[in-house]
């Protein structure tokens, strides 16, 4: 028998009021968890997946949509624009590099981007099997698409147009995968990546044999291009593809979006005024974007955050009351301890354990409770950005919450413990 | 001596000074301290324990003065020395019976009795894993009386172990107490207003308030 163990018993004497208050304050403890995961990991994310790019531009609309749909893929695009207007930015000294992205498909949720291998090397994309595109119509599957679809190299299917689930499906030109990429923990492993030849020639096909009535009007119109020969047709589908900078064509051709690289800091100046000034374009910063985005969220977040601070009150509350009403029961127990040896100092910490023992169980179960509450989040959703997120990665910051559970412990046993020590054995033992 | 008193005087806070008769006893030796509720027996009582510090006078304890000890360390000297029989058993519920007992080792810091050996010289074996609310309420006198001599303690001091107790009960328990405290040697201190315990402890004082 020691303090550890009494502690225990007069706890476990007490289920019900035991169990509410661990419960009260790991509800609050799990909304803080779930906060600090999401928090960490959307940044870490947010941040990796737009490194290396410093401007996106696309058509007019809102900027924080153009970044969305552009460098993380959540979003739809704005728009497509004229790849004339495009390749001049190229040649702007202000700029380094530009990888062109052509959007619009998808294959059970998961988008089709057109684009060419310097979108690769952006990433740092590895392959796990197979290699990178060389002819239209040949595709690279993100690590997730391939474990989710089972799909295999050598294997084929078809996309659908737009860019979320339920559009019609464009059969005449299935999709031929010769890689997939090792898991990258970025946006890359939830894209299919192909030539931007393969969505315009997709496109030529679909629209020019069929009327289509779009269901989804947001989704993005690739244009329709003049009717072609035949021969032709079956020239350029075995012709190579462009594997860096853009495409060779004659015909008047749109991407969706520009990655932009700058070349010195002064572009992080001009370039954006230039573009949305003096072209049909617009430019857009992600790191600007993002931070206003989070800007916006932080408003739900604090919500959260007090809620998760007026449980824990609570509950702190709660095990304050709890302790001093058992303690009215067990004054005699005190007393009792007393006279078998007991020092004040050693019922000061009986209680204390006590409050403290509470508060430990409540922040364990909490965290554990937070993240299987994001794990059962994210197998709920397969295929948003919440689905790159991972449940089971532990932070440094849940020590602190930790801590902060056991100061509440500290906090709520400091009267009761005060009483407890102060407990006169003499008349508590004679009042009988 | 085992335990000497001498010229004890307490004072409840607004009421009359309490003087009370010396009292010496040796090792096996026991003693009644007899009088009307309200006299101040039990005030001797916790005076005894040290839970009480008397205004003048001595208590000594094999050698020990009560009233010099400070603190943690007059606590352990109660704990490892001194064992109480209180009126109630006030047992703690949250335990079970053998675990009340294994209380007292681990406050006293002393290793004590055999607690197996202990609880079946007092016949509650059975009970030990139990916990202490499917107890009757001779059985938790038993376990209290167990607890007060769990730790060997050279003084033993009840607070009216008989006054809820039928004839028969009451002489077993004051037997009890009698034959334990004389096989470990302890002094016997008994504090009743009970008639019935004269005739097994002939040797008393009685407390009058003044």
């Amino acid at each position: 028998m020691n303090l550890f163990k009494l502690s225990w018993k007069y706890l476990t004497f007490r289920p019900l009021s035991t169990g509410l208050n661990v419960l009260l304050l790991a509800m609050g403890l799990a909304i803080i968890t779930v906060l600090l995961l999401m928090q960490d990991q959307f940044e870490k994310k947010m941040t990796q997946d737009a490194a290396g790019i410093d401007l996106v531009v696309g058509a007019k609309g809102s900027p924080l949509q153009l970044i969305l749909s552009g460098v993380y893929h959540i979003d739809f695009p704005t728009g497509n624009i004229s790849m004339e207007e495009a390749k001049k930015l190229t040649r702007n000294r202000l700029v380094k590099s530009v990888i062109p992205l052509a959007l619009g498909d998808n294959y059970q949720g998961f988008r089709i981007v057109g684009t060419n291998h310097d979108y690769l090397n952006l990433y740092k994309a590895e392959f796990a099997e197979g290699k990178a595109w060389e002819e239209p119509f040949e595709v690279v599957l993100g690590s997730e698409i391939a474990k989710k679809s089972g799909l295999k190299v050598g294997e084929t299917f078809e996309g659908s147009h737009g860019i979320s689930v339920g559009s019609h499906d464009h059969e005449d030109h299935p999709y031929r995968i010769v890689g997939i990429l090792s898991p990258l923990g970025s946006v890359v492993d939830r894209l299919i990546l192909t030539s931007i030849e393969s969505v315009w020639y997709t496109h030529d096909e679909a629209e020019s044999e069929e009327v289509v009535i779009e269901s989804d009007s947001l989704a993005t119109e690739l244009p329709v291009a003049a009717a072609e020969e035949p021969e032709i047709h079956q020239d350029k589908f075995h012709s190579p593809v462009a594997k860096t900078g853009f495409p060779e064509t004659e015909l008047p051709r749109e991407v969706t979006t520009l990655l932009l690289q700058y070349r010195n800091p002064i572009a992080a100046v001009q370039l954006p005024r230039q573009i949305n000034s003096g072209t049909s374009m617009q430019a857009a910063s992600p790191s600007f974007e993002m931070s206003r985005l989070f800007e916006l969220l932080g408003v739900g977040v604090s919500l959260l955050q007090g809620l998760a601070f007026v449980l824990i009150a609570i509950s702190g509350l709660g095990i304050f009351i709890a302790l001093y009403n058992s303690l009215k029961e067990r004054k005699y127990d005190l007393a009792i301890l007393r006279a078998i040896g007991a020092s004040r100092i050693q019922l000061l910490f009986l209680i204390f354990l006590e409050g403290i023992m509470l508060t430990f169980l409540g922040a364990v179960l909490g965290i554990l409770l937070g993240h299987t509450f994001l794990w059962v989040v994210i197998s709920q959703n397969d295929q948003g950005v919440v689905s790159t997120l991972q449940a089971w990665i532990f932070l440094k910051e849940e020590l602190w919450v930790l801590g902060y559970a056991l100061g509440v412990g500290l906090l709520a046993s400091i009267i009761p413990a005060w009483s407890a020590y102060q407990t006169s054995i003499a008349k508590q033992l004679t009042k009988a | 001596m085992l335990l000497e008193s001498k010229k004890v005087q307490y004072t409840h806070p607004g009421q009359k000074t309490l003087a009370f008769p010396d009292i010496r006893l040796n090792h096996g030796e026991s003693i009644l301290v007899l009088g009307k509720s309200g006299s101040g027996k039990t005030t001797l009582l916790n005076l005894l324990a040290g839970l009480l510090s008397p205004e003048t006078g001595t208590i000594s304890l094999a050698g020990t003065k009560l009233s010099e000890l400070k603190g943690q360390k007059q606590d352990l000297f109660r704990g490892k020395e001194i064992g109480i029989v209180f009126q109630k058993p006030h047992l703690l519920s949250a335990l079970t019976v053998r675990e009340n007992l294994e209380l007292t080792h681990f406050f006293s810091k002393k290793e004590g009795q055999n607690l197996d050996k202990l609880l079946a010289e007092l016949g509650l074996t059975a009970k030990a894993k139990s916990s202490v609310l499917t107890l009757s309420e001779g059985e938790a006198q038993r376990v209290s009386i167990a607890r007060a001599l769990a730790n060997e303690p050279k003084l033993i001091l009840a607070d009216e172990p008989t006054s809820s107790l039928d004839d028969e009960n009451a002489a077993n328990v004051i037997e009890l107490l009698k034959s334990q405290a004389a096989k470990i040697g302890a002094a016997l201190v008994i504090v009743t207003h009970d008639q019935r315990v004269k005739s097994q402890i002939p040797n008393y004082i009685e407390v009058e308030s003044l």
